[in-house]
C-alpha cells in the first residue's frame, strides 16, 4: 500500500471532556481550548502526527 | 568504404540521441555529472551496438549479429538499475513519487537506450550503403527527432482542464470547492491553509481523461511534481501540509491542494498542465464498447 496513506494510527486523545476514559490511547485532559490546542500542537511535533478535530471537544493525534 | 566510416557515424550519432533525450526535465532527474555518465556510457555501448550490426552482416560474420539480442536482455537491466534507485530515495522524498510514476520513468530510460540503438543502426546502414556519411548523419538527426517525437508523451493539459479553485473549511474538514478533502484540527494550520493554502481544479476532458485522473498513481505523480517545483511548507514533523490530491465521485473532478513556498496560482496552474501521463495510469476506457456504452 505504499501509494495510499490508510497506516492511520491514533497516537493520543487532547479533550475537554473530563469524562472520557482513557482506554488504550493515552488522554490528555485539557481545562481549556487553548490548552487543548497547545497540548495538541507540542504532541503533533514530537509524534509526527497530524491534528484532527472531532468537533466534540476531543482533537485526535492520527499518524498518516 | 571502411567500416570504420560506418560504425563511427552510426556510433556518433546513437550517442547524440541518447545525448539529446537526456535532459532535465519536469522530472528533475538526472540532476548531477555521474546520473549523466552512467546513462551516456549505456547509450554509448547501445550506439555501439547498434552501429557494427549492419557492417558485421555485410562481412557475414553472423554471429555478431547475435549479440543485439544479447544486448536487447542487457538493457533491461537499466530499468531495474532505475526503479532501485528511484525507491531507494524515495522515503528522502518529502512528497514521494509513489511506484507508478517510478515505473514510468524507468520505462522511459529503457526505451532510450534502444532508441540509441536504433538510430546508430539506420545512420550505419545508410552510411554503409550510400558510402555518404553526411546522409547517414542527416539521416540519424531525422529519426532522433522523430522518435522523439513519437515516443512523446501526453500531459494533463491533454487531458484535462486546470483552473484556480477555492479552499474553505466546513467545520474543521478541508474542501476544495464540493471535495471534502481532510479535516484539519489545528486552528493554526486551518489558518495557514486559508492564508498560504493554493488549490485547483482538473477538469477531464472526457470518460478516458476521468478514468486516468482516478488513478492513485496518477494523482501522486500530479503531487510530486508540483512539489518539486513549487516547493512545498512541510517537514518531517510537520506533517499537515502534504499536498493532497482527491477526487469528486460524482463528476471526476480532481482537486488539488498544497501549501507552497511559492505562492503563485499561475506557475501551479503551469505546473500541474505539464505533469506527464502515466503509461501505467492511462485509461482508455472508451476504445472498448462496454466503456462507452457505460459512458451513456
Amino acid at each position: 500500500m505504499e501509494n495510499v496513506g490508510v497506516k492511520e494510527v491514533i497516537l493520543a486523545v487532547v479533550t475537554l471532556d473530563g469524562k472520557q476514559p482513557a482506554s488504550g490511547v493515552p488522554v490528555f485532559y485539557a481545562k481549556d481550548e487553548e490548552e487543548r490546542n497547545k497540548i495538541a500542537l507540542h504532541l503533533a511535533k514530537i509524534l509526527s502526527g497530524m491534528v484532527h478535530d472531532l468537533e466534540n471537544g476531543s482533537y485526535i493525534i492520527v499518524r498518516h | 568504404m571502411d567500416y570504420m566510416a560506418v560504425v563511427s557515424v552510426g556510433l556518433v550519432m546513437g550517442t547524440l540521441g541518447r545525448l539529446y533525450l537526456l535532459r532535465v526535465d519536469y522530472r528533475q532527474y538526472p540532476s548531477y555529472p555521474q546520473g549523466y555518465i552512467v546513462h551516456l556510457a549505456l547509450g554509448f555501448i547501445a550506439a555501439f551496438l547498434g552501429a557494427v550490426a549492419v557492417p558485421a552482416l555485410v562481412a557475414k560474420e553472423y554471429t555478431a549479429v547475435t549479440f543485439l539480442a544479447l544486448a536487447a536482455q542487457q538493457f533491461r537491466e537499466i530499468r531495474d538499475m532505475e526503479r532501485e534507485s528511484l525507491k531507494n530515495i524515495e522515503e528522502t522524498e518529502l512528497v514521494p513519487r509513489g511506484a507508478a510514476y517510478i515505473e514510468d520513468i524507468a520505462k522511459a530510460f529503457e526505451s532510450r537506450n534502444y532508441l540509441a540503438m536504433l538510430t546508430a543502426l539506420v545512420a550505419s546502414t545508410v552510411v554503409e550503403f550510400s558510402k555518404k556519411p553526411v546522409l547517414g548523419v542527416f539521416t540519424g538527426a531525422v529519426v532522433i527527432l522523430l522518435l522523439s517525437l513519437f515516443t512523446r508523451r501526453k500531459r494533463i493539459r491533454d487531458i484535462a482542464t486546470v483552473r484556480p479553485a477555492e479552499i474553505h473549511f466546513q467545520g474543521s474538514i478541508l474542501c476544495i470547492e464540493d471535495i471534502q478533502v481532510m479535516n484539519v484540527g489545528h486552528p493554526v494550520s486551518r489558518k495557514i491553509f486559508m492564508e498560504k493554502g493554493l488549490a485547483v481544479m482538473i477538469e477531464p476532458k472526457d470518460d478516458n481523461a476521468r478514468a486516468t485522473l482516478a488513478n492513485i498513481g496518477q494523482r501522486q505523480a500530479i503531487a510530486h511534481d508540483v512539489a518539486a517545483l513549487l516547493g512545498v511548507k512541510r517537514d518531517v514533523n510537520e506533517v499537515d501540509f502534504m499536498p493532497l490530491v482527491r477526487i469528486d465521485l460524482e463528476t471526476g473532478k480532481v482537486g488539488l491542494v498544497i501549501v507552497p513556498m511559492e505562492k503563485d496560482m499561475e506557475s501551479l496552474i503551469k505546473a500541474v498542465r505539464m505533469v506527464p501521463v502515466l503509461e501505467s495510469s492511462r485509461r482508455k476506457p472508451l476504445k472498448s464498447k462496454a466503456g462507452r456504452k457505460a459512458s451513456d
